[in-house]
């Protein structure tokens, strides 16, 4: 499943880059991008446990940058 | 400013106040060191509580380099060895400039967004009789949609009533309207000038023209240039590198020649303050997405960075002749009479061609440009093959190619250009031949040289056409090389034939109309695709959309490409030189600490405005890159 999400107050290039990272190592997260100048994040889950790896990835976000949040 | 800048600039504001009052009153008293150290505190902490915050968190998550841990331990260091201005000072720049970047990139980011904003918000439907606005896309394909003058046409549909000019502008970055009248296609995100349309829909919202541009170039920043890629790797590496030259720093030098500590401790901490890679992290980016956003307003749809930074570097262009170099449809180019003058020549060619709807015979009507009177004609028939014949104010004409006026026995000649021959004989006379070809583009030549100008090695032609013809439009246009006679499958074998005659970084770059040359654009490592606007196919195979048909896009997408490459590097230069600088100024006791966030701090804010240039592109600069 590919989705993609809108980050709101995402003010750090170099803490999108670190949030991409820290997603992709995320286990059952296939692919991700973070886009800093679309302020947003596409990502590829596996299907069967979407809900779960959404709330790690959405703690993951908020753990690098606490400002930002992940529009659901 | 958002609330969390406004918030951030009345922290620094106050902290700022009460960092001056203490100078001040520090300068005045003479007060022993845990006294000043107080005296310091109120303005340390307010302005520098949320970094040490932050960096308490993120050490409990593991994350130990990161930019507020480093300013953490830069000024609690400083506190250790009692330089209580300093830290403060320090902590304070490090907020302005966080501020300030932070404000330089949201304004950027806006400014290139909204350029490229052609969302239309709302469609007028007439509901009972009353005009109402509804979502776009909420319309069903077949309703009727009213657009009125000054208004977005929000989705592609047809006229059904009503004249106007439409501004295409933000599709095609060409400033000429376009006037539509009943019964003619529209394209969503046109904004229309003079007359109501009402306009019945072909498309729902989403497969518009103006949502798919959209999309495409939301997408384009997601995929990332070589040089972006770069510079992140680069960032997680310098970082640590830098902290264990601090570590370093503080350590061996003391040790060695039993100095003073807290001098090389302060000469470490000069370190940490610099060892953010934030001004490049940002600007790289920066500069790539203002690229894609100027292109586009050009008329230029770039898929992702990495295909401007490969255009930056093309060295072979490939064209296809037909609809790329040429209009694609015929036109007389040569009239050349004998015993008659052009016109009457012209006259009698279009009269006997009138019945026929050849697209020889469409050219000639189009160049004579008169309504043609059918009572004069008479007798026409067309002869497959060889011809037309007709009677024209009751004399024979006989028109057509060499074998007709031989079957006629009527002496004719060669004619030395290059095209479709037409002879004319009236009477059994000969009276001259007109020459009908495909005309090559107005600004063709133009831009080649344009691209020979910029360093285009190698320029291309791929043709299905004959020789004789190919080679002729090469030469006409200064092309270096023509391969003629060539079969669709023939064009995908000589595209990766010279894909290998590439040389260093050198890029490919096929052009093409996108329509039956899908292979051969995805083969290149560029492909791009002209006169796209309406055609979802080209747009879908390209990694570079020329929305309108002029040829001279390519020049400017090459041009663009090239500027938002330089000003990249321009980038890494400035921030890594002069944070080499301060480096070696910081290790050899030069610079103090709030000097290096200070130029910290302007190096990223001038990468930051160094980065917008991207996105301006004017036609001044663009004779020469």
């Amino acid at each position: 499943m590919k989705k993609t999400y809108k980050l709101k107050d995402l003010d750090c290039a170099n803490c999108a880059a670190k949030m991409q990272n820290a997603i992709a190592k995320l286990d059952g997260v296939q692919d991700v991008n973070v886009n800093f100048m679309g302020q947003r994040m596409t990502i590829e889950l596996v299907d069967a446990r979407a809900d779960e790896i959404m709330r790690q990835v959405v703690e993951t976000v908020k753990r690098i940058e606490p400002d930002c949040v992940v529009v659901i | 400013m958002n609330a969390k800048h406004k918030r951030t600039l009345y922290r620094i504001l106050i902290s700022s106040a009460l960092f001056v009052a203490a100078y001040i009153l520090e300068a005045r008293l003479d007060l022993p060191g845990w006294q000043q150290f107080l005296l310091f505190m109120p303005a340390y902490l307010l302005i520098g509580w949320s970094v040490l915050k932050e960096a308490a968190v993120n050490i409990s998550h593991g994350q130990v380099f990161d930019e507020n841990f480093l300013m953490a331990l830069a000024t609690i260091g400083a506190l250790c060895i009692g330089e209580y201005p300093e830290a403060v000072a320090v902590m304070l720049f490090y907020q302005v400039g966080e501020l300030f970047q932070s404000y330089a990139v949201n304004r950027s980011r806006q400014s290139i967004t909204q350029l490229m904003d052609i969302r239309p918000d709302f469609a007028n439907i007439e509901q009972d009789g009353q005009l109402v606005q509804v979502d776009p896309e909420t319309v069903a394909i077949g309703d009727i949609v009213i657009v009125k003058p000054g208004e977005r046409v929000p989705l592609d549909g047809t006229v059904m009533e009503g004249t106007s000019s439409l501004n295409t502008a933000a599709l095609t970055g060409e400033s000429l309207p376009r006037n539509v009248q009943e019964g003619e296609q529209v394209l969503s995100g046109c904004v229309n000038l003079t007359g109501v349309l009402h306009v019945r829909a072909d498309k729902l919202f989403g497969e518009s023209t103006a949502s798919r541009i959209l999309d495409l170039v939301e997408n384009a920043s997601d995929k990332k240039a070589r040089t972006e890629n770069f510079i992140t790797r680069f960032a997680r590496y310098y970082t640590p590198f830098v902290v264990i030259g601090a570590l370093l720093l503080a350590v061996i030098p003391p040790l060695v020649t039993g100095g003073n500590w807290s001098e090389w401790i302060n000469r470490a901490l000069i370190f940490l303050v610099i060892s953010c890679p934030c001004a490049l992290v940002i600007s790289i980016p920066l500069s790539f997405f203002g690229g894609i956003g100027g292109a586009s307003k050009k008329g230029v749809l770039v898929k992702g960075g990495n295909y401007l930074e490969a255009l930056a570097e093309a060295q072979i262009v490939v064209f296809d002749k037909t609809g790329t170099l040429t209009e694609g449809s015929f036109s007389v180019v040569a009239v050349h009479p004998e015993q008659v003058d052009e016109k009457q020549l012209l006259e009698y060619a279009a009269l006997a061609e009138s019945f026929s709807n050849h697209p020889i015979s469409l050219s000639l009507k189009k160049a004579y440009g008169q309504p043609i009177d059918n009572a004069r004609i008479t007798d026409a028939s067309e002869l497959s093959g060889r011809g037309v014949q007709a009677l024209v104010d009751g004399k024979k004409v006989l028109e057509g190619n060499g074998k007709l006026m031989d079957e006629n026995g009527i002496k004719w000649h060669e004619c030395d250009q290059v095209g479709t021959i037409s002879h004319v004989a009236v009477d059994g006379e000969y009276m001259g031949h007109i020459v009908i070809a495909d005309t090559v583009k107005p600004n063709a030549a133009q831009t080649i040289r344009q691209l020979k100008q910029m360093g285009i090695e190698r320029t291309v032609m791929l043709t299905g056409d004959s020789t004789e013809v190919g080679q002729a439009v090469a030469k006409q246009l200064g092309l270096d090389e023509a391969y003629c006679q060539l079969m669709p499958q023939d064009k995908v074998e000589h595209v990766e034939k010279l894909l290998g005659e590439r040389t260093g970084k050198g890029k490919l770059a096929f052009v093409g109309d996108g329509i039956n040359d899908a292979p051969v654009l995805a083969r290149a490592d560029i492909g791009i695709a002209m006169g796209a606007l309406g055609s979802d196919a080209a747009i879908e195979a390209a990694d570079i959309v020329l929305m309108d048909d002029k040829l001279s896009g390519i020049a400017t997408a090459i041009q663009i490409a090239k500027k938002t490459l330089r000003i990249a590097k321009q980038n890494i230069v400035f921030a890594l030189g002069i944070k080499a600088i301060f480096l070696i100024m910081g290790a050899f006791g030069i610079a103090t600490m709030w000097e290096a966030v200070f130029a910290d701090v302007g190096v990223s804010v001038i990468a930051i405005l160094n980065a917008m240039r991207s996105m301006k592109h004017s036609q001044k600069s663009s004779v020469l890159p």
